[in-house]
């Protein structure tokens, strides 16, 4: 479904994305993971588009985005759906009309199908009866369960998840792992997932890759990540403090900063 | 040579960043003209802009009228001629006062409040919403703004004059003492419909820059609380100064 070749991003001196090769494959859900600043949400935003890569190809379906003007960009976009990280919900319009937006936007359905629609997809994600509620009056969990209801509003082929389950209570993680799953075994759609929480993770993944600053250490089922004999992939996924990925950041020597040498 | 290096630095930055702009002003207002056309966004940005500053454009006027009555008479009177303070009061709210004083209280209220808007929508990624929704993020939010500030501010400010010249009759008229037939006739005589066009045209540019430079402003916000409210400020602050010294310039151009 996504194919990636050679993907390079820079941010000034800074390498996000280091020739990256990699694949997403329909209807499965693959799980991006890796520390802050390892790259991932700058894969996300090539994958999708929004940003262009320094060099390398995107291929979605075998149309290459870094290439494709903004009206076949527009044209693919339908096809995916996103869910951010701080839900992005329109501040100013309420939930009902947050979920309908696509649908007002892009098609010429009649009213009362738009409220179908939009009560399915409400019912989905448990929340029917908040329509008439503005995002602000929602908490952060409830908030991400209508960016995913609006992000599926338009049935797409793919979805992309920015942390879905950050800043999540254990039940609202929990709800959002079995809608990410439910969704993609009920109606076969192809999930990409960045996250930094290995146990939703291991819950919903079918495949893994480990990202660290810009290169892939790791890829494979969730069995074969498990039982990586990889020294950094075993400190990632068991959280340890010390191992080969470094928690500092600076190469100066820590003796050598404070004696000011 | 480092400060010649760093003085070409500042104005290639500059350069850079009014290039962009121009680029972002160009976007928005082109892709107006193209369908889909989102009219029931369009009146919500009237309403905004135009209706909502009504009351504050009233009070403006009322009072500058108001004033400008006084301080004519005042002056007018040294030489004795208050019956002329009719066409003062009108020459100078509709060929100046009033396009420049309404473009700033809409600068200040709905301008600042523009920047703001755009401010956060860009901090809760809202644009990579919209463009991921395969809605261009420029004519979805910012066209819409543009073309309303165009729309609004003649409106405004022909409104202003009205209020403006009546504020005049009030205290010159009805307090003053000056003849109600010379302060009304004189000045129907004196004003010709080139005044009228200039302060309207006027009115228009203002409405374009004030839309423009917030709505730019916004967009270009670094995303984070500080960041947002100094785009804030800054956007009141350069619209201010853009509209008077557009107004020099378009003055001494209609003259």
């Amino acid at each position: 479904m996504i194919k990636v070749e050679n993907l390079v991003k820079k941010y000034g001196n800074v390498t996000a994305l280091n020739h990256l090769n990699c694949r997403f494959e329909t209807g499965k859900v693959t799980v991006i993971l890796g520390g802050s600043g390892s790259g991932k949400s700058t894969l996300l935003r090539q994958l999708t588009g929004l940003e262009k890569p320094d060099s390398g190809s995107v291929y979605f379906d075998g149309v290459n985005l870094t290439t494709a003007n903004k009206k076949k960009l527009y044209g693919i976009r339908r096809k995916m759906g996103m869910l951010f990280q701080g839900s992005a919900l329109f501040n100013y319009l309420n939930i009902f009309e947050n979920i309908a937006f696509p649908l007002r936007e892009h098609t010429k359905i009649a009213d009362n199908i738009i409220k179908t629609i939009v009560t399915m997809k409400l019912e989905m994600v448990g929340l029917r009866g908040t329509e008439k509620l503005m995002p602000s009056q929602l908490s952060g969990g409830m908030m991400k369960r209508v960016g995913l209801a609006r992000a599926m509003v338009m049935d797409p082929k793919i979805i992309f998840y920015d942390e879905p389950t950050s800043g999540l209570d254990p039940i609202s993680t929990g709800v959002i792992d079995k809608l990410i799953k439910d969704l993609n075994q009920a109606l076969n759609i192809t999930s990409v997932v960045v996250s930094h929480d290995m146990e939703s993770c291991f819950r919903i993944a079918d495949n893994i890759m480990i990202l660290f600053f810009g290169d892939i250490i790791a890829e494979g089922t969730v069995e074969e990540i498990r039982n990586s004999k990889d020294l950094r992939v075993k400190q990632f996924i068991n959280g340890e403090p010390e191992g080969p990925i470094p928690f500092t950041r600076t190469d100066k020597n820590y003796l050598d900063e404070i004696l000011f040498r | 040579m480092e400060i010649a290096a760093s003085l070409g630095r500042i104005t290639l930055n500059r350069l850079q960043i009014l290039g962009r702009s121009g680029i972002f002003l160009f976007m928005s207002v082109f892709q107006a003209f193209l369908p889909p056309f989102r009219i029931p966004r369009l009146v919500k940005e009237i309403e905004f802009i135009g209706s909502k500053s009504f009351l504050i454009v009233f009070v403006t006027a009322l009072f500058t009228g108001m004033v400008l009555g006084i301080q004519g008479y005042y002056s007018l009177s040294q030489f004795g001629a208050e019956a002329a303070l009719g066409v003062m009061v009108a020459l100078s709210i509709i060929r100046e006062l009033g396009p420049v004083l309404c473009a700033l209280m809409v600068t200040g209220r709905a301008g600042s409040a523009i920047t703001a808007e755009i401010g956060i929508m860009k901090i809760t990624d809202q644009f990579p919403a919209l463009e991921m929704m395969a809605i261009d993020p420029l004519k979805y939010v910012i066209s819409p703004k543009v073309v309303a500030g165009i729309i609004s501010l003649p409106l405004l400010t022909a409104f202003f004059d009205l209020v403006g010249i009546a504020g005049g009759y009030l205290v010159g008229v009805k307090l003053l003492g000056v003849n109600e037939g010379a302060y009304l006739g004189k000045m129907v005589k004196a004003i010709t419909f080139t005044d009228i066009h200039g302060g309207i045209l006027k009115s228009l540019c203002f409405g374009l820059l004030i839309t423009w430079i917030s709505s730019f402003m916004g967009f270009t916000a670094e995303p984070t609380t500080e960041g947002v409210s100094r785009a804030t400020t800054n956007a009141v602050v350069l619209t201010s100064l853009s509209i008077l010294i557009v107004d020099y310039i378009l003055t001494s151009l209609l003259l």
